[in-house]
């Protein structure tokens, strides 16, 4: 089975973007040890020539025509945004200009 | 006048139409039941009685002018927190979207406000749908009406029990692995899973997007079928959606269930199941053969995978649908936002409770380069097999039955220490989410401690009418879905 150690949870947590407390790091680590171990289960089905099934419909590429409709107005988009101007959202730069 | 809060939806629409009561007066009543019991419960995280009442006045001054109302007019409904509604604080019974107004109504209110029904509050599930019990909810858990030291059940705990009590009728909730069925059998209703793709997702916070389904719970069949009929349809805004005609589900209620071929899978009795659920549910597979169904050994034997294949397949798809909570178009943002990266790490660690953060891990695990095949990609073929089982059993029955829950409602605090314990319950609900197929629960009967136990019916895609005529059926030939809860 995978090995889940200490520096494969502080991976997992940088790439989901939570920034974790020791304590919680100690404790997802135990927790995913056994929670992935138990995940190990699916090793006795043999699924080489099973197709996966991600829609349980089937569905595939649905279209519809290109019709413009009425978008919501930008004031509404963002009505719930924690630091806006006022047509944007407002983050910390991203690409240093210097 | 009879307690209005114990009449069924149909009952109290049809004494909204012979003029015996206004729609102001329904409101009014159910308003102050849930003023006398929901402080115990806490079913509710937002009431909306000004909307309520608005809407009762509109639906009175239309029938005092002659004028046509909707199927649900005079109806008060329920509706989980995680379901948008314009100008309502929609929260997911998170911190990270405390304060969250969504600027526009789901698909399914849409489709409320248009059959008239009146919207009296928005219930607590645990936090974005994930867990079984209300007990993740940001805000504290939902009480069980007939045993306020018990689970609601969960995620849709809040919809169910404010159901049970009586503070309204009807209630929407929405089922990723059991959501809708298992709390309908911890609290005594009748909890629907429509087919995937049944019913519009648009409106509805994502939590796995191949699973997730909008549904209903009511104390009579009835007022579930007529539910469905106004939430099911094809819509433009959700392309995972089905083109399929809705059906009369009214229709399906009088039908007898004479020849009808029920199966019975030998793996839904294995290790686990109190002793008191098994009998319950034995009992009404016994009721349905008196019935003249006809009763079918079955076999689904990749049912004991169902577990694991579901918690890869959910948490993978909750990581990625739960990316947008970054601090910055909605919701919690940190302080600390010195540069991007903290700005979304420290906003989501913050935001988030432990068991959204456990989820989000283990998707990313599962989809990460490295493990993306073992994991994920394993899953989905595991997947496949499951619903190869279904597949099978529809040429020899035409319906599946079984306990919903090994288990019935058990004590706030028992079981939320250990998550691996608590996703092993959901075994006999997700895989009606991993093959797409509709599923029902009803009470059934007594388990320990007199708390109510829940059959389960499942059917094939799109065939919810074998599932409501079958349900019908039982509540037409047991009294268990007349029992109520006596609130202390």
């Amino acid at each position: 089975m995978a090995t889940i150690d200490r520096a494969t949870v502080e991976h997992v947590a940088k790439l989901s973007r939570l920034a974790l407390s020791e304590d919680e790091l100690q404790l997802f680590e135990e927790q995913l040890v056994r929670i992935i171990g138990y995940f190990d289960k699916l090793n006795e089905l043999n699924t080489d020539d099973v197709e996966p099934l991600s829609h349980p419909l089937g569905l595939r590429n649905v279209f519809r025509g290109d019709q413009v409709v009425p978008s919501a107005p930008r004031h509404e988009a963002l009505s719930n945004a924690p630091d806006r101007t006022d047509d944007a959202y407002k983050v910390p730069v991203v690409v240093d200009p210097s | 006048m009879p307690d209005l809060t114990t009449l069924s939806a149909h009952d109290l629409h049809r004494k909204l139409l012979d003029r015996e009561v206004t729609a102001v007066e329904i409101t009014e009543v159910f308003l102050e039941r849930i003023a006398a019991v929901d402080g115990r419960l806490q079913a509710f995280n937002t009431l909306m009685a000004d909307a309520a009442l608005a809407k009762a006045r509109d639906t009175d001054a239309r029938l005092d002018a002659g004028k046509e109302v909707g199927p649900l007019a005079g109806v008060p409904v329920a509706i989980k927190d995680n379901l948008c509604t314009r100008g309502t604080r929609t929260t997911c019974s998170s911190n990270i979207l405390g304060n969250f107004v969504p600027p526009y109504d789901a698909t399914v209110v849409e489709k409320l406000d248009a059959a008239d029904a009146i919207p009296v509050g928005k219930t607590n599930l645990d936090e974005f749908a994930m867990g079984s019990s209300t007990e993740t909810s940001a805000f504290g858990p939902s009480k069980n009406p007939w045993d306020l030291s018990r689970t609601p059940g969960g995620s849709s705990g809040g919809s169910a029990a404010a159901v049970a009590a009586c503070e309204a009728p009807i209630a929407l909730g929405s089922d990723t692995g059991g959501s809708i069925r298992q709390p309908a059998a911890f609290c005594g209703i009748v909890g629907l899973k429509p087919t995937y793709g049944r019913v519009s997702r648009y409106g509805l916070v994502a939590f796995a997007s191949s699973l997730d389904q909008i549904g209903t719970f009511a104390r009579d069949v009835r007022d579930t079928a007529m539910l469905l009929g106004v939430i099911a349809g094809a819509d433009r805004r959700d392309s995972t959606g089905a083109d399929e005609p809705v059906p009369d589900y009214l229709a399906a209620l009088d039908r007898d269930v004479a020849g009808l071929r029920i199966g019975v899978p030998n793996e839904y009795f294995a290790e686990g199941i109190e002793p008191e659920v098994e009998a319950a549910v034995r009992a009404a597979a016994d009721t349905f053969r008196g019935l003249g169904a006809e009763i079918v050994d079955l076999s689904l034997p990749h049912t004991e995978y169902g577990v694991a294949t579901y918690y890869i397949v959910c948490t993978a798809e909750a990581g990625s649908n739960l990316a947008r909570y970054d601090g910055v178009h909605y919701g919690h943002r940190t302080a600390d936002d010195v540069d991007i990266v903290n700005l979304y790490s420290r906003s989501r660690a913050e935001g988030f409770g432990a068991e959204v953060k456990r989820r989000i891990m283990l998707g990313t695990f599962a989809l990460s380069s490295g493990y993306y095949d073992a994991y994920y990609l394993k899953a989905l073929k595991c997947r496949a097999m499951i619903k190869g089982d279904f597949d099978a059993a529809w040429e020899k029955v035409d319906c599946v039955l079984g306990p919903t829950s090994p288990t019935v409602a058990f004590k706030l605090g028992e079981r939320i220490e250990d998550p691996l314990a608590l996703y092993l319950l959901d075994i006999y609900t997700i895989s009606a989410n991993l093959a797409g197929i509709p599923g029902i629960s009803i009470h059934c009967g007594a388990g320990a401690d007199g708390m109510p136990v829940g059959l389960q019916l499942m059917a094939k895609p799109f065939d919810e009418p074998t599932l409501l005529r079958a349900a019908a059926a039982f509540q037409r030939a047991t009294e268990h879905h007349k029992a109520r809860p006596e609130l202390p």
